[in-house]
């Protein structure tokens, strides 16, 4: 038994071990395409920290001082280490670091995303089995036109259409932004996620406000996860119903019930959350979008703002961000799988 | 053709004894619609994508109204008659706007598949076949690639090149090759073994030569399947790049475009913004639904 444990230990150590290595050359592959891409802005990088109106003997010491003339690699290294010490420059357009800017809209898009991945799992697995379940029937084809919709349509239509018909039409939920104006700045920011700020702080009616401003952009992000988290789960449980222990266990007498809460789910449970993950990092991306529509503080109006001022370190920051969080759940997806489903041992 | 010769032709096609090559080719081909034909999902997306088609080419004759054309003291009419989709904020005719639109679709479509397709196709094949260091080195390279966020690096592209269609679909092309690297290369490996393969090896043909005419060729397949699967997702980051104002630019009538005006108007125009919406949803679905289908013509194992 001891030796066995250990052989598992030594198995788990070599998968982790691998794919800390894949995560490391896909990190440094990031780097290298945001570095490329911040290298052939057709903007000057000196002139865009020191303006146009300066003599050529300060330009040129600036490009010195900024590294600049160093061999390319050489400046890829320096950004490497720069971003490695959370370094990802100055906004050009605020004026502060940007990892300041960023630690402070990114509450709003973690929240916002949070919301969207919950709704797509609560709906899209049950929709999914229900599928699944009833394989061939109506029920089926009316699950297969939902989902198809769902991420046939485009999120930041759905946001408008959501605006259109519930904040403008029926008055049901709130409208653009995260908070009321006259409950702006009521709660301590704790973990600047506001639900969980005002619930914190007590404050019920700030809570209901701020859930109010969330439910249209979850609903409209919740929506496209729910319709793909339902299209896997289906693909996964018809997998599972056709293998032969369930018929064993069908044949044994146990209700359909329980066939499918006690066999076919659990052995669904890790491509499960394998996709749920997935579709967490799909959100984040789909939040950018989301957030123009619904005017959202978040990471996402913050980079489409910063492009438009074409303010290259705030975008690339931005995109190094998600970049990274994709990559993690990418990472956390893989390892989990290897590691719990016992046909990749 | 002769008419005589056309029946039999016909006749030998139904019933599966093709009599030349170039037959057997058709043959091929009408039992693949045979089968795609049975799914009504799949007619309804080709149905879809064929009027994109129509749409985009007789564009002129179909749409009522100049799409350009501001009517100002035509503002913001809701759909009558007249403009069946109503009016926008410079009384330009929404419906027009949707039917021109079709044509930027349709343009950026065809020219991401034309880019990110054959990209993919030729790394995929020549890693599957060549082997060896080279297939490692591609092979991370993709997984690498595949690991990225789609829409953010192509907003960080546009914002490098500045805004723009064709920016924006080189933006989209350049992050859209991997997946087909993946299917070419295992169709590759598939084909690579087989004795015709072998049979042109001893005939003296480059390896050069056997990778573009005899298994690029062979890879065409499953490579629209995934084209056409994948120009549904093209469709939504082109008009999500639109709708930003990183894409095509105002005052064209891109669907994405007409959207971001129309979210200025909800409360006073809500057809602004909804109608291309709709387009767009269509367009995409119908992508969608052609692509399930083919890919359950073309490989009827790998379903999901």
């Amino acid at each position: 038994m001891a030796a066995r444990s250990s052989e598992r230990l030594m198995r788990v150590a070599k998968i982790v071990a691998r794919q800390a290595a894949i995560l490391l050359a896909t990190f440094v592959g990031l780097l290298l395409v945001t570095f490329v891409i911040g290298r052939v802005m057709p903007l000057d990088p000196v002139i865009a920290a020191i303006g146009p109106d300066v003599s050529q003997e300060i330009y040129d010491r600036t490009r010195e001082q900024m590294g600049l003339n160093d061999p390319i690699w050489v400046q890829f290294l320096s950004y490497i280490w720069a971003i490695l010490h959370l370094d990802f420059g100055v906004s050009f357009f605020t004026k502060q670091p940007v990892v300041e800017d960023i630690a402070r809209v990114f509450p709003a898009t973690l929240e916002l995303a949070s919301v969207g991945i919950l709704i797509g799992a609560l709906i899209g697995i049950p929709l999914g089995m229900l599928a699944a379940l009833n394989r061939g029937t109506w029920i089926d084809g009316a699950v297969r036109v939902v989902t198809l919709a769902g991420y046939s349509a485009p999120v930041f239509w759905k946001g408008l259409v959501l605006l259109i018909v519930f904040y403008a039409w029926l008055g049901w939920a709130g409208g653009p932004g995260r908070l009321s104006i006259f409950y702006e700045g009521l709660v301590p920011q704790v973990t600047g996620l506001l639900l969980i700020d005002a619930a914190l702080a007590g404050e019920w009616e700030v809570f209901r406000d701020a859930f109010g401003h969330l439910v249209l952009p979850g609903l409209s992000l919740g929506y496209g996860a729910a319709a793909y988290i339902g299209r896997m789960t289906r693909s996964f449980m018809l997998d599972q119903l056709k293998q032969e222990y369930v018929s064993v266990a069908r044949v044994k007498g146990m209700s359909e019930r329980q066939v499918v809460l006690n066999h076919v789910l659990p052995n669904c449970a890790v491509q499960l959350v394998t996709t749920v993950a997935l579709t967490y990092g799909l959100l984040l991306e789909g939040a950018v979008l989301t957030e123009t529509v619904f005017a959202w503080p978040g990471l996402g109006q913050y980079m489409t703002k910063s492009m438009f001022n074409a303010d290259m370190n705030a975008v690339l920051g931005g995109t190094l961000v998600i970049g990274t969080i994709f990559i993690l759940l990418n990472l956390f997806s893989d390892v989990l799988y290897r590691i719990l489903d016992p046909r990749t041992r | 053709m002769s008419e005589a010769t056309a029946t039999t032709l016909w006749g030998r096609i139904r019933s599966d004894v093709p009599a030349s090559s170039r037959e057997a080719r058709l043959t091929r081909l009408y039992f693949g619609w045979r089968r795609l034909a049975r799914s009504s999902a799949a007619l309804a997306g080709l149905a879809i994508i064929a009027l994109l088609l129509l749409l985009a080419i007789f564009a002129p004759f179909i749409a009522p109204f100049d799409p350009y054309a501001q009517e100002l003291s035509a503002q913001l009419r809701p759909p009558s008659t007249i403009n069946l989709f109503g009016t926008d904020e410079f009384g330009r005719d929404v419906f027009s706007r949707v039917i021109y639109g079709s044509r930027y679709t349709l343009y950026i479509v065809v020219l991401v598949a034309v880019i990110a397709a054959p990209i993919g196709l030729i790394i995929g094949a020549a890693s599957g076949f060549l082997g060896g260091w080279v297939d490692t080195v591609f092979m991370r390279l993709t997984d690498i690639a595949l690991a990225f966020p789609r829409l953010i690096l192509a907003l960080a592209f546009v914002t490098a090149f500045g805004p723009g269609l064709n920016n924006a679909i080189l933006a989209i092309a350049v992050t859209g090759w991997p997946p087909y690297v993946r299917i070419a290369r295992a169709e590759t490996l598939s084909i690579r073994k087989s004795d015709y393969i072998a049979a042109i090896q001893l005939m003296g043909a480059s390896r050069l030569r056997i990778i573009l005419f005899h298994i690029i060729p062979l890879c065409f397949p499953s490579l629209l399947v995934r084209a056409t699967l994948d120009m549904a997702g093209v469709i939504l980051i082109a008009a999500g790049l639109g709708f930003l104002g990183l894409g095509a630019q105002p005052p064209s009538a891109e669907w994405g475009v007409m959207l971001s005006n129309g979210k200025d108007y909800l409360l006073s125009g809500w057809w602004v913004a909804t109608f291309p919406g709709i387009a767009i949803f269509l367009v995409s679905m119908g992508f969608n639904l052609l692509g399930d289908g083919l890919r359950d013509v073309l490989d009827p194992r790998q379903e999901d």
